[in-house]
């Protein structure tokens, strides 16, 4: 079963389509790439995902609840990291984490055992009492993976995660969203514009101009385009299209 | 319902923390109003002679007569620093932690309303315990009775500041806020002077000031400071907190949100291309 359907999604703003009749699927336990170059679509998408910007038309289901019927349960099943960091600094982490949780509506109870239990499986126990502000990029990203894992979703949105982290923070980073599609069976949706973060078992999507020009695995991706490497595809496919 | 609970005490406890972190945002809150309490009535006490009209049942001192206009003022000041916050909030994406909530969004809006009330009136139980020192001492009984009124208060200044935000582009606009809306709600109503003493003035003037629902605000907790109950006064206060809430929840735009964010990543990525 896959955690995101997304059917015959255009957007438009104003008279200018942004998005138009977009379909594709996330599956469960693995990591699908989102690629476009900036001006895509894609943090448009992910406006569309997350509930900010209403459905106009197409139908997006996340784990089978559909997005514009019942907004409520499908949020419950998504978890979010925003390209701009939405912590907030003067509060630990701890603090953050327990705001998230009421506002999922947990119980004092059950949300300190869910941080519990989530901060030790990232490993940041020993930062619990930090105030945010003291932490650095990398591991201000992982207290927001850490939140968006609080209520145990089936999906997991990352908006351009990446950005302005460091190699190596990038590379850690990645292997992390790895292992919790390996360990806990969940979708993530990953939007980039880096290919170096891609893995061989990803899924790739490739937008441009609000169009999806490639859907698929890697392999089957370079099949179609005569085993050319993603790099050379990813150019072939955007800028034949801004041409 | 439960749910609903956990998520007003998560966004109280929140706005609290944030609240005791800022220390210096209570020292200003409270700054204000004492400079016009031991400066400005000092100045103008002999100025402004005040007969006997109710909630008072004998003459009293300008100092006397202020202090429900200044707490009003702290009232007004908090309801449009919320908006404030609303909107950097807006523009620095954290809002959209809130709105990603499965929680009916009219929910979080009212109970961010409801902790920034609360936190308002925190400070002005702090002022009202100074001016208490400084001799200006109503009913014990009557800084209790005050509580609902300066609720309702600090809820329909906070719908009022809720509304606004949604019209403010961006932060730099507030400013205009401070003059177009703070000012003017403020010197034109029953704060300072009684409206009977602007009656005498100007009779346009004090027409404004009875129609400022600010002016009816400011007469609610004087009344109930002092023990009485002003009906019109709550009616007016009651219907436009009504009124300001419905129309800041119906103009609220997550879209907004997000294009405001999307706009500051783009721009964030333009820096990061130079």
């Amino acid at each position: 079963m896959n955690a995101l359907e997304v059917s015959d999604v255009s957007f438009s703003y104003g008279a200018r389509e942004v998005l138009h009749a977009l379909s594709f699927s996330c599956p469960k336990g693995r990591l699908t790439a989102l690629l476009g170059p900036n001006g895509a679509g894609k943090t448009t998408l992910i406006s569309l995902l997350t509930c900010l910007f209403p459905i106009q038309k197409g139908q997006i289901h996340v784990s089978e609840h559909d997005l514009s019927r019942t907004p409520r349960l499908a949020l419950r099943e998504l978890g979010v990291v925003f390209q701009q960091s939405t912590l907030d600094l003067d509060l630990s982490v701890e603090q953050n984490l327990r705001y998230h949780a009421s506002l999922h509506g947990f119980s004092p109870t059950d949300a300190k055992q869910r941080i519990n239990d989530e901060l030790a499986r990232q490993h940041l126990s020993d930062r619990r009492h930090d105030k945010v502000r003291l932490l650095n990029g990398g591991h201000r990203r992982r207290v927001e993976i850490t939140r968006a894992l609080l209520h145990n979703p089936r999906l997991l949105l990352l908006d351009e995660a990446s950005v302005g982290l460091d190699p190596a923070s990038r590379q850690a980073l990645q292997a992390h969203l790895r292992s919790l599609c390996a360990e806990r069976d969940i979708a993530v949706l990953s939007t980039t514009h880096l290919l170096d973060e891609i893995g061989p078992e990803d899924h790739v999507l490739i937008l441009n101009q609000g169009a999806l020009v490639a859907n698929g695995s890697i392999a089957a991706i370079q099949a179609q385009y005569q085993q050319q490497s993603l790099p050379q595809i990813f150019a072939q496919l955007t800028q034949k299209e801004a041409l | 319902m439960k749910a609903y609970w956990y998520c007003l005490s998560g966004i109280f406890f929140r706005e609290w923390l944030r609240f005791w972190q800022q220390r210096t945002r209570l020292l200003s809150a409270l700054v204000r109003p004492l400079l016009w309490l031991i400066v400005f009535a000092s100045g103008f006490r002999a100025a402004l002679g005040i007969a006997i009209i109710a909630p008072y049942d004998t003459y009293i001192t300008y100092e006397t007569y202020i202090v429900p206009g200044l707490v009003c003022m702290i009232l007004l000041f908090n309801g449009m620093q919320s908006s404030l916050s609303m909107v950097y909030d807006r523009e620095m994406g954290s809002m959209r932690i809130l709105l990603t909530s499965p929680q009916p969004r009219s929910l979080l809006l009212i109970c961010k309303l409801m902790a920034s009330a609360c936190i308002s009136i925190v400070q002005v139980y702090i002022f009202l315990a100074i001016t208490w020192v400084y001799g200006v001492q109503p009913p014990w009984l009557g800084l209790l009775s005050a509580l609902p009124a300066l609720f309702m208060v600090a809820l329909m200044l906070g719908a009022s500041g809720l509304l606004l935000s949604n019209g403010i582009r961006q932060l730099e606009n507030f400013a205009g806020v401070m003059n177009f809306v703070i000012f003017p709600l403020f010197f034109l109503s029953s704060a300072l002077y009684p409206l009977w003493k602007m009656q005498e003035a100007s009779l346009w003037l004090y027409w404004i000031c009875l129609i400022n629902p600010f002016s009816h605000a400011v007469e609610l907790v004087r009344y109930a400071l002092y023990l009485q109950f002003n009906g019109s006064a709550l009616l007016v206060c009651a219907a436009t907190t009504l009124i300001c809430l419905i129309l800041a929840v119906l103009t609220f735009s997550p879209k907004r949100t997000s294009l405001r964010s999307a706009n500051a990543n783009n721009s964030h990525d333009k820096r990061a291309a130079l």
